[in-house]
């Protein structure tokens, strides 16, 4: 098995802030991610599709395919938005990097079509990320 | 496709810089310098040290998040980056005054400290030591 990565980085803006819950717990629970004007990051994506090379053409799968997939399904919906208000599969969701990497797992995971979708890896900063797995797929690569 | 056929993990990078000296007082002085090199001088050196933390567990829908970061900063912080920053492992951390202060056996201790986080499960612990060196304990 090969494991295929490909990186790209997009810049959006959200905030932390949940409706159900009162102003003071917001602030409590999110801190500086609640302020009502939401603030913005610039975020790193790894994408890691797993796969055998194909005997003909050596790839897992075509990096250039891959790169359209990432521009229509990431860089389109979310490169300069509000992930809040501009991104209907985050809707009613606090946009965590836990959330995003789940939405931008699902949003891939139906449209790569050689290999098989193995990790998506969010960093907000190069200090703090999400990695998305398939539930008991083994290898943690 | 459901939730629950993902599995989710929050990763978190902390710093500190300490001191160290590879040593076995159980070896000669002249096996010592094979085995460590440089690592032997006895005046000991230090690095920037990176430490990856890895967490997994169920995403709360009320926030987002699988653990709170502060919960898991302040963990962290008390438990490795206080004992650990700018000391010297080997005259200062316990542990190490038993064995040798590798990065192996340095990523092994700060995954026995954090193990027992309550708000979520420790995967991983990777210590960057260089930017050519770095080691990963996942518990087995």
């Amino acid at each position: 098995m090969v494991y295929l990565t490909r990186k790209i980085e997009f810049s959006a803006s959200h905030v932390y802030h949940n409706p159900t819950l009162s102003p003071r717990e917001n602030k409590r629970i999110f801190g500086k991610c609640n302020n009502p004007h939401g603030h913005g990051h610039n975020y790193t994506l790894e994408v890691t599709v797993a796969g055998e090379p194909d005997p003909v053409t050596g790839m897992v799968l075509d990096l250039k395919e891959l790169k359209e997939i990432l521009e229509r399904e990431v860089m389109q919906r979310m490169d300069h938005r509000h992930l809040n208000k501009e991104v209907s599969e985050l809707k009613g969701q606090i946009p965590t990097c836990e959330n995003i990497a789940r939405v931008i797992w699902n949003l891939l995971d139906p449209k790569i079509k050689q290999g098989k979708l193995h990790r998506v890896r969010l960093y907000e900063n190069a200090d703090l990320f999400a990695d998305c797995y398939r539930n008991g797929a083994g290898a943690r690569v | 496709m459901k939730k629950d056929a993902l599995h989710i993990e929050l990763g978190r990078r902390y710093h500190f810089s300490a001191s160290h000296r590879l040593h076995n007082p159980r070896l000669s002085d002249e096996e010592n310098q094979r085995i460590y090199g440089k690592c032997n001088n006895p005046y000991g050196h230090g690095h920037n040290y990176t430490v990856e933390v890895r967490v997994s567990g169920s995403v709360d829908r009320a926030t987002g998040m699988i653990s709170n970061l502060t919960d898991l900063d302040k963990f962290v912080n008390e438990r490795i980056i206080e004992p650990f920053d700018h000391r010297s492992l080997n005259e200062e951390v316990a542990e190490f005054q038993k064995t040798v202060p590798t990065t192996e056996v340095l990523c092994i201790e700060i995954f026995r400290r954090l193990q027992k986080f309550p708000h979520a499960k420790l995967e991983a612990v990777r210590v960057v030591e260089t930017s050519n060196n770095s080691f990963e304990y996942t518990g087995n």
